[in-house]
């Protein structure tokens, strides 16, 4: 992805109104909920979106997951700066 | 199909109540409607979604006939969210204001789903058969955006107001919608019954679909724009309901079962009701589910065809109105022998001369 997608993320990541993380018990699955929207999330994808609750900036989110995956920051940057690019491009995600 | 195999549904659509005060003639509901009389009470709807979302239903669609013509609105949602479904309230407005919003947000409602008939006041009264509607929707929309509910505005395109589909684009935009539904009329019950006051010119469609897609690009960090395409002018049919009994279910207000809106149009099936039965066993059992699940009833040319899977064949509905035969591959196929036809009643219906609307729930005479 890159640097001037990067850059139109938005500075504290929070999901946009009518959009919700919710645990899906039958599939044993974190899904995301929008209007006529249900969007699978795998792994790490919980953990980001979890934290997209307007309080953190990206680069907050960012240092979180490394720890929580005890991985190294420039792995996990990209990863979750795409993730948040794609969101907002279907408007599930705000700034 | 054994019942392991068969996935769970995602989407309820709970049709409360088939009463409405609009009457637009492409109503989804039947043209037999059901009366207040008949209509399950709050608790059973409760136990409904509980069911639903144990089974893995996440979204509910509290629809009608207008949801808000129920005095126990505000329970239903808080049943709906109580079970950990995602609420969404299909609805025209009439019944509702900010005080009634206000709790239905407290009782959990997610997102609000307001439709409009046109984006002109005097055309839209007319198409909705209710004086004073539009407006009211207007200052409704902005009720739900300053209660920061989601909004979808939802308009449902055919010949009166297809020539203003980016003004319906930009209206809800102004309204501060985050995702506004061009639905092309789906040819079903009323729509089919006032097909030929409805139906577009192609040229009509092109240039309808054309101006979308011109103008999406301006909206794109702003609103979600989804088409619900024409099918009687395409040459692929749409997966209806993303195929039969896959995805989703329909509850009637008496609670009957439906794998889709117009099932019940197509004669010899045998619907379940939650009345008699529950919800995972009339998904995995009741006869009109299993009647066109996956792909062993097809005929050909749907039965070898690679697209089987993809587009399940169409609309079963549809296959049964325009080529006789519910198992018929959906005459919006080019691929089926009765595509020719299809087209030329599109096209002897959009050249009509102006036809006055047989108003749902009005003009039957008993």
């Amino acid at each position: 992805m890159p640097d001037s997608d990067a850059a139109n993320l938005p500075e504290h990541p929070r999901l946009a109104p009518g959009v919700r993380l919710h645990f899906d018990r039958t599939r044993d699955a974190w899904v995301l909920l929008g209007p006529e929207r249900v969007i699978e999330t795998e792994g790490p994808a919980s953990e980001i979106l979890r934290r997209c609750d307007g309080s953190r900036t990206v680069a907050q989110i960012v240092d979180e997951l490394a720890q929580l995956y005890n991985a190294d920051r420039s792995q996990i940057d990209g990863d979750v700066k795409d993730m948040l690019a794609e969101l907002v491009a279907k408007r599930m995600l705000l700034g | 199909m054994s019942a392991a195999a068969i996935a769970p549904p995602l989407g309820l659509l709970a049709e409360l109540t088939h009463r409405c005060p609009l009457a637009c003639p492409y109503c989804s509901n039947p043209l037999a409607l059901e009366d207040r009389a008949q209509e399950m009470d709050t608790a059973t709807w409760a136990r409904v979604f509980h069911e639903a979302a144990a089974m893995g239903v996440l979204q509910v669609h509290l629809s009608g006939g207008e949801p808000a013509s129920r005095r126990d609105l505000v329970q239903i949602v808080a049943a709906a969210h109580d079970a950990g479904l995602y609420t969404n309230l299909i609805t025209s407005s009439v019944g509702l204001d900010a005080v009634r919003l206000a709790h239905l947000k407290e009782a959990g409602l997610d997102h609000v789903q307001l439709s409009l008939q046109d984006v002109d006041q005097v055309s839209a009264d007319h198409i909705a058969g209710y004086p004073g509607g539009h407006a009211r929707k207007l200052a409704f929309a902005r009720t739900v955006g300053e209660q920061g509910l989601a909004l979808t505005i939802n308009a449902v395109v055919h010949r009166a107001n297809i020539g203003r589909v980016a003004a319906f684009v930009e209206i809800a935009a102004s309204l501060g919608a985050g995702r506004v539904e061009i639905a092309h009329a789906q040819y079903y019950g009323w729509a089919l019954r006032n097909r030929q006051a409805l139906m577009p010119t192609r040229a009509q469609v092109d240039l309808a679909m054309q101006e979308i897609e011109q103008i999406r690009p301006q909206y794109a960090d702003r609103l979600v724009i989804d088409l619900v395409v024409p099918d009687y002018y395409a040459r692929r049919p749409k997966a209806c309901m993303g195929g039969w009994a896959r995805r989703s279910l329909n509850v009637t207000p008496s609670g009957r079962v439906l794998p889709c809106h117009a099932a019940e149009t197509i004669p010899g099936l045998e619907f379940w009701s939650v009345q008699q039965h529950a919800l995972p066993a009339i998904w995995h059992e009741s006869p009109a589910f299993q009647a066109f699940r996956g792909t062993a009833w097809m005929m050909e040319p749907c039965r070898t065809c690679a697209l089987r899977e993809i587009d399940f064949g169409g609309c079963r509905c549809q296959a049964l109105a325009l080529a006789g035969d519910a198992h018929a591959t959906d005459p919006a196929c080019e691929l089926s022998p009765h595509h020719a036809k299809v087209l030329a009643l599109a096209e002897r219906d959009s050249a009509g001369a102006e036809v006055s609307y047989f108003y749902r729930g009005r003009n039957v005479s008993r």
